[in-house]
């Protein structure tokens, strides 16, 4: 994929930047909140759901971390919990919805996407929440940090410790399986004793909880708390999702295909930008290479049935 | 009647992968006519019934309409030819009105081409009205009882002209007052010269409303009377009649305690109030005992071990004992710590998750044996996998491989494997050889011996009458909910066990 693009890259010395590890750890960095993103997906994709809020509910998050921790000038072992319970707190309201009103995950998650916003620009009036005149806490400095001599960002240390995590829920314990076999068959994991409702809130509650510190890294990193951030990132964690090979239907994937995919976008639109391409052409280029990305990995799996 | 039959299938063969569905069948059916298709399940109706209307093209054999051969390669031909079929899963459209769905994909059009409703009203209420069933055709189809939509249906298959109705199982979900309702309908058409065959595994209204019965066995023709000529115990006879030609591991049974006691059981319909699926059922299985449960399909005797084990949700009325204590069973978890184990009869939609691995499917009940310090332990889990793939001789190129690859056989000994992992006492087996070749059926029937001698209580439903009868050691015939009979298995025959179930 990356032989394709090369060859549209105009002449100036971009080659040789790609060959830098900055490239590398600034494109990780930029990627990392939307790995995040991607890790609470993946689970809630796994049973065959969706789960459109987590955009809004890293803006939400996100302010009320920076109200918190700037207008309230609370400490980080406050205003992080808080924040987090938040989050999760909105999660499992999608999941109580979902389960207990029976409505298509679809349509509950864009309503809370839509309230979730709403929330999100209540907090601040409509504007952001800035550190102006009081000193900004010293957590915003260093969650955005970066350590060993500079190279590698707190953000990337946290997405790949999320994957880890994620790897050990879905792979070693009973609450992973449940996950794959609800999306596989969810009256078949019914029947052997899966609790299907409580491990489906489950789930988006973990999607929340994931929003939630994606949200606390985006004000960290951007140093204040805005209402409008996150917007169209849940479209992009699904895309890396599913570019990564998990299936939408459910009961089939995992967090290292999530891995991949969140690479794959994170290196189309890193390599796309430094070569100048306009962003209304990398949109173009972009939704070409997921649907190329899907249908390869499809008829690859159709070829091992 | 004319001399020349309406309808005439002359020695119709089709043979399935491994299955001979039907040989040599001969079936005729004149206007004004309505023949009962009578036979046990899996005696061939359906096949003979999709050929006719063009779902399946006979491997040899003709059809003939008005002396007039014919040849059906689609669905659409069969009903251009006059041929309407009425499933027992109604084929409408829920959301959308009367009106659309009876005249759907033949909307009348106005000469600007746009669809005509004032017209498509008229016709449709035009034809309900023709069956006594003056409904408002502009409101949804969802809105009406299932009575009314099988009207609906009806009409949709007069619009079409048709002169060969099929009638499959069309009084199984209605009330007494609606099959009335029904059979004066029917007998209106057979007043206009439609022809109608009547598939049912309701005897009384077979011998109400049949002019002649036609009997299938086995993918045979074993005869054709008129009502008057074929009393109930010969047609029975004639729908049973085979030898028992599979292998049948014989067993000793010791029976010991009770451990499963049902008293009073009933479940009523979900959205039919006053219908039944189980009706006031009462019996109990013993340690080492193994309880067959006859009944023709929709006879409840599936419904009820579902109930049991708390599959529908809600606590169904009546009492269930286990070993003698009382228990409240209203969801599978529940059942399942109480040492119960459930088949069901479709292993796809309810038994296996597909895209898991054999290994997954197989520990799925039991994972909380599988865990060292909350964490699974994929070498437990490997290690008692194996064991059970062994026990069973399930042959799987190994247990990484998806359970979706594997045959019939093995993927329901798969699912048997789970649930035997967790040691259950009470095991529901509901068809547990449907679908699987004869090796791995006799693998089956030895390995629910086994488990039977250890002391477990087994309660099996199958719709073949030999093999229910060989392994039960006692038989309850469940018809419409309620249990009609008991037998024990040496007084158990096969014409006992149908006069009871029909």
């Amino acid at each position: 994929m990356i032989g394709a693009i090369f060859p549209g890259m105009s002449g100036e010395n971009k080659l040789g930047a790609f060959f830098t590890w900055d490239y590398h750890r600034d494109m990780l960095r930029d990627y990392s909140i939307h790995g995040i993103l991607a890790c609470g997906m993946t689970i809630v994709i796994l049973t065959a759901g969706i789960d459109l809020s987590v955009g809004s509910l890293l803006g939400m998050t996100g302010m009320f971390f920076a109200h918190l921790m700037i207008n309230l000038q609370l400490s980080p072992a406050v205003g992080i919990p808080f924040s987090l319970v938040a989050g999760t707190a909105a999660g499992l309201l999608n999941g109580v919805v979902i389960t207990s009103f029976r409505i298509q995950p679809f349509v509950a998650t864009l309503a809370m996407m839509v309230s979730a916003r709403g929330l999100a620009k209540f907090i601040g009036g409509g504007r952001k929440i800035q550190a102006g005149t009081q000193q900004l806490p010293a957590i915003f400095e260093q969650i955005s940090s970066q350590v060993l001599n500079n190279n590698l960002a707190i953000v990337t240390i946290i997405f790949l410790a999320s994957m880890g995590v994620f790897w050990l829920i879905l792979n070693r314990t009973r609450f992973g399986r449940h996950l794959y076999a609800i999306g596989g068959n969810d009256e078949a994991a019914r029947l052997s004793g899966v609790r299907v409702n409580l491990v489906r809130t489950a789930a988006y509650g973990i999607a929340g909880l994931m929003s939630a510190v994606a949200g606390v890294c985006y004000a960290a990193r951007t140093y204040y708390g805005d209402p409008e951030a996150g917007q169209g990132y849940e479209l992009t964690s699904i895309a890396m999702v599913v570019i990564g090979g998990t299936s939408l239907i459910g009961g089939r994937g995992g967090i290292f295909l999530t891995l991949l995919g969140t690479l794959i976008i994170g290196y189309i639109e890193k390599i796309l930008s430094i070569n100048g391409v306009e962003i209304a052409y990398r949109f173009m280029v972009e939704g070409a290479i997921i649907v190329a990305a899907v249908i390869i990995q499809q008829t690859g799996r159709r070829t091992r049935l | 009647m004319k001399d020349t039959p309406l309808l005439q299938m002359k020695r119709i063969s089709k043979s399935f992968p491994g299955v001979q569905a039907l040989s040599e069948v001969s079936f005729e059916l004149h206007e004004g006519e309505v023949v009962g298709l009578v036979g046990e399940n899996g005696a061939g109706k359906s096949t003979l019934m999709k050929i006719l209307s063009g779902v399946y093209a006979p491997d040899r054999g003709e059809i003939l309409i008005d002396g007039q051969a014919v040849r059906f390669s689609s669905p659409k031909d069969a009903e251009r030819a006059g041929v309407a079929v009425i499933y027992q899963e109604l084929s409408l459209v829920p959301s959308v009105s009367v009106m659309e769905n009876v005249l759907m994909g033949r909307e009348p059009r106005t000469r600007w081409k746009t669809v005509d409703w004032r017209e498509m009203a008229r016709v449709s209420s035009e034809l309900l009205t023709l069956l006594d069933m003056p409904i408002d055709v502009r409101r949804p189809v969802e809105e009406f009882g299932v009575a009314v939509q099988q009207m609906i249906e009806i009409a949709k298959a007069l619009s079409l002209n048709a002169r060969i109705l099929v009638m499959d199982e069309p009084t199984s979900s209605l009330s007494e007052h609606e099959t009335k309702q029904l059979f004066d309908i029917v007998r209106k058409l057979k007043g206009k010269g439609v022809g109608v065959v009547y598939i049912s595994h309701k005897m009384e209204e077979i011998y109400e409303i049949a002019d002649r019965i036609t009997v299938l066995r086995d993918g045979q023709h074993v005869g054709t009377a008129t009502a008057e000529e074929l009393p109930s115990e010969k047609m029975i006879q004639w729908m049973v009649g085979r030898k028992i030609d599979q292998f049948f591991p014989s067993r000793t049974p010791e029976i010991g305690e009770e451990l499963l006691k049902v008293s009073g059981l009933t479940l009523p319909q979900p959205g039919m109030s006053g219908v039944n699926l189980v009706n006031n059922v009462s019996f109990s299985v013993h340690s080492g005992e193994i309880l067959g449960l006859a009944g023709l399909r929709g006879a409840g005797n599936s419904p009820l071990l579902g109930a049991i084990f708390g599959r529908y949700g809600r606590r169904p009325r009546g009492d269930i004992h286990i070993r003698g204590e009382k228990v409240e069973i209203t969801s599978p978890p529940q059942a399942i710590a109480h040492g119960m184990a459930y088949l069901t009869n479709d292993r796809k939609a309810s038994g296996l998750v597909l895209p898991m691995s054999v290994l997954h499917n197989m520990t799925l009940v039991s994972l909380r044996d599988m865990t060292r310090f909350g964490w699974l332990d994929p070498l437990v889990e490997q290690r008692s996998a194996s064991a059970y793939r062994d026990s069973l001789s399930i042959r799987t190129p190994s247990l990484r491989t998806e359970v979706s690859t594997l045959s019939g056989g093995n993927q329901q000994k798969v699912i048997l494997a789970k649930w035997l992992m967790s040691e259950p006492s009470i095991l529901f087996l509901d068809e547990p050889t449907r679908g699987i070749d004869v090796g791995a059926k006799t693998e089956i029937y030895s390995l629910m011996n086994r488990w039977a001698s250890e002391g477990k209580a087994i309660l099996l439903i199958t719709s073949e009458l030999p093999e229910l009868l060989a392994m039960s050691d006692r038989i309850l015939v469940m018809h419409r909910g309620e249990i009609t009979a008991e037998f024990s298995h040496e007084e158990a025959t096969q014409e006992k066990v149908m006069a009871a179930a029909m």
